[in-house]
């Protein structure tokens, strides 16, 4: 039985943590914005801003890994295959196809999922992360020269950006139970490794998307993260 | 001897602690006491026939005394407004409680810091002896004016028959015992306004003489056992702290001697521009007032203020032609003949307002439009955009007033008169009261009268409760807060918007209900293949 290592330490670190941050956010977020009650607003708000820098620091730790591992690569879009995934989604997985996309360390996500967290990374975080500053550094805009901001406008795209996220995890964590078994993609995130026991050699290597373990044989096959056989 | 030796080591030890911390103690007493003891003054002797007497006594010594009040508004009960030049002051205004001092002088005077003003229409009396000292300095709690004396004490026996009544002060002990102004002094005249105990203010009643803490962090005596004038500072007998012209946003800290402007009658001159510990609350406080968060509520004290007074309803008299006193549950007022409707609060939570601290008052001279009621007794200005505005807590008095239709303006209240009877008291005949004051005050009267309703506008600032009491963040960031009435900004948790928020949570639902058929079509053709 050969194990690859899929995601590294760092990474199920920064992912998990993050999950619980943007939950907590969300939950703390939506009672800032009068949705319900829960912690009281004074709380929600002193929390919302804790777990908001939080991430921050952990954004920049991120950025700092994807940049120094050259990780950052796994999110350049490709078109290669993505038809081909999108197809899977809509068709192949009610008839039993096979999930087109192999993953490897190289190519650990599908071209859908390289669209969908480059959009994540490069959008609705942006998003949050500038109208949520601005938002909490309301009572400093004359001092940064932004009379012109409204708050009430800063609101509305944090709040926007707040519902794409929502949508984003919803859409992201039913993702994440289309694996063989329902925790076959989730367990990875958690142990690192891809369990490769049932898996074949692979038959053909494309760049994108097959096993190229640069210090090992390229037997260790990584396990597509759709796969339903 | 060994022992009794060692055994005063350790006392003299303790002494010697002892001196040290006390000499390290550099506390003083909280009013510094006096260099004089009135006591053994000769001119305090005795016996004073009249306040006037007394205060002659007085002036004997303190040469400026006099003088100084006289130049004050507790003395002239005008102000001209610096910037609406508005001319105000109780001698010109009408409130939505009695109406007017004008034609009602010697029950409205009695409240006056001196003696015998009983024509409003000429400014009050000129001489020196006319001033009451023992009003603001009588320590003994004894000193109490006649309510028709025109600023008078009782000076005998008002039911000679019950010795259970309230004596006649003892005036020579009363002045060889006075001292600084305290709560008792303020609020023998500031808790009574309107006609009775926290009648007018709803931040000012006779609970604030010996208040707990919970409802006046300052004033109780287990808090910071502040008087009136800790924070009214004085000068000269003047007393800052202008309720016409109010100083909504104290933007200079902390009062410090030389540098600012010797009042610490705003919060910020004590607790500064940041009081907070966190940071989010102190940036709060460019445009929220210390008041409206940090009294949660008015009248707290057990004693109910007046929130509505329906003059309209005056003169109906009972079955046996006598006036009528009823009172409702909770044993206020709710009937007098003699004043009319009533309604009263306790707990009150305040209304919330932008205010500059600006006050523009409607006068008898200015026109109405009783198209458009209630009219505005007092306006006040203020917005969100103004940087000189705060959110402040307010009392709003509500109520009916009488006023001409025809000419359009309010008129004169003339309820008490103590020689003839036109007034509404004497004769509960409305026509005839409000004529007579028509008359007095020299204003254009058609003779038709009417009651239109009015409202009026108190700041609230007084009942400041312990820091742990202070409203929640939510009392106002919530869908239907506290500010609800102000809609000119946006507010976190109260504000929204609608079509936002429906898009987010359609969007939301439907990417769950899409996952959700997706995997129960996975789950379908699943078990299909494998019956298959």
């Amino acid at each position: 039985m050969k194990r690859v290592m899929i995601y590294k330490r760092f990474e199920r670190f920064w992912h998990w943590s993050q999950a619980a941050l943007i939950f907590f956010l969300m939950f703390t977020g939506f009672e800032i914005h009068g949705s319900y009650q829960a912690l009281g607003f004074g709380t929600a708000a002193r929390l919302h801003g804790l777990a908001a820098y939080t991430l921050i620091g952990l954004w920049i730790l991120a950025i700092f890994w994807h940049f120094t591992t050259g990780e950052w690569r796994q999110y350049i879009p490709t078109t290669d295959k993505l038809g081909a995934v999108i197809h899977y989604y809509l068709i192949g997985t009610f008839t039993g196809a096979e999930h087109p996309f192999r993953q490897t360390t190289r190519a650990k996500h599908n071209p859908l999922q390289r669209l969908a967290y480059l959009g994540f990374k490069l959008v609705i975080s942006p998003l949050i992360w500038i109208s949520g500053l601005l938002y909490l550094f309301y009572n400093q805009w004359p001092a940064w020269g932004l009379e012109g901001l409204s708050l009430g406008g800063v609101a509305l795209v944090h709040t926007a950006a707040a519902f794409a996220m929502l949508a984003f995890v919803i859409g992201h964590v039913y993702m994440a139970t289309m694996g063989k078994t329902v925790f076959s993609l989730v367990k990875p995130m958690i142990t690192g490794y891809e369990d490769s026991r049932e898996q074949l050699p692979a038959k053909d290597a494309p760049d994108r998307g097959t096993v190229e373990a640069p210090h090992q044989p390229p037997s260790g096959q990584g396990h597509h993260p759709g796969g339903s056989q | 001897m060994m022992g009794s030796y060692t055994r005063r080591i350790p006392w003299g030890l303790l002494a010697a602690m002892l001196m040290l911390a006390s000499g390290s103690a550099t506390a003083l007493e909280r009013a510094s006491p006096s260099t004089a003891d009135h006591e053994r003054f000769k001119a305090l002797q005795g016996p004073f026939a009249s306040g006037p007497e007394v205060t002659e006594a007085c002036l004997k010594c303190h040469t400026e005394a006099a003088d100084q009040l006289q130049a004050t508004t507790h003395w002239t009960w005008e102000y001209l407004h610096p910037e609406t030049r508005q001319l105000l002051g109780k001698r010109h205004v009408v409130n939505s409680f009695c109406g007017s001092v004008a034609s009602n002088e010697p029950f409205c005077t009695s409240c006056h810091t001196g003696y015998g003003w009983d024509d409003m229409r000429e400014a009050p009396p000129v001489a020196g002896n006319r001033v009451d000292c023992l009003v603001c300095h009588d320590t003994t709690g004894d000193y109490w004016k006649s309510p028709t004396g025109a600023g008078h004490p009782v000076y005998e026996s008002l039911d000679p028959a019950d010795d259970t009544a309230r004596q006649p002060p003892d005036l020579a002990r009363i002045a060889r015992n006075i001292g600084p102004t305290g709560r008792q002094n303020c609020g023998s005249c500031h808790f009574y306004g309107g006609g009775g105990d926290g009648v007018k203010h709803g931040d000012l009643d006779s609970s604030l003489v010996d208040p707990p803490r919970t409802l006046d962090v300052h004033m109780a005596p287990e808090g910071a056992d502040f008087a009136c004038a800790d924070c009214h500072t004085t000068s000269a007998h003047s007393v800052t702290g202008s309720r016409y012209l109010t100083k909504a946003r104290d933007t200079q800290g902390i009062d410090v001697p030389g540098h600012t402007d010797f009042t610490r009658s705003s919060c910020e001159s004590c607790h500064g521009l940041a009081p907070h510990a966190s940071t989010k609350l102190n940036d709060h406080i460019d445009q929220v007032a210390c008041q409206s968060c940090h009294i949660p509520a008015f009248a707290r004290g057990g004693v109910a203020t007046k929130t509505w007074w329906d003059w309209s309803t005056a003169g109906r008299l009972g079955e046996d032609g006598e006036p009528l006193k009823i009172r409702d549950a909770d044993g206020n007022l709710e009937y007098l003949s003699t004043k009319g409707s009533f309604r009263h609060g306790e707990n009150v939570v305040p209304e919330y307002r932008w205010f500059d601290g600006q006050v523009r008052y409607t006068l008898r001279s200015d026109t109405l439009d009783d198209s458009q009621q209630p009219i505005e007794i007092n306006r006040i200005q203020g917005s969100h955009d103004d940087p000189d505005s705060r959110i402040w807590p307010f009392k709003i008095m509500q109520g009916k007033q009488p006023y001409d239709p025809v000419n359009q303006h309010l008129l004169v209240n003339h309820v008490y008169s103590a020689v003839d009877d036109t007034a509404l008291w004497t004769n509960f005949d409305w026509a005839k009261a409000l004529k007579a004051g028509a008359e007095y005050a020299d204003q254009p009267y058609s003779g038709e009268f009417d009651f239109v309703e009015t409202r009026m506008h108190w700041p609230i600032t007084h009942m400041v409760a312990p820091a742990e009491d202070a409203l929640h963040c939510s009392a106002c960031h919530a869908r239907e807060g506290r500010l609800a009435a102000l809609t000119d900004f946006y507010l976190p948790a109260r504000d929204r918007s609608v079509w936002l928020d429906r898009a987010g949570w359609s969007a939301a639902l439907l990417v769950l209900v899409g996952s959700l058929t997706h995997a129960g079509g996975r789950i379908l053709t699943r078990r299909r293949r494998k019956d298959s």
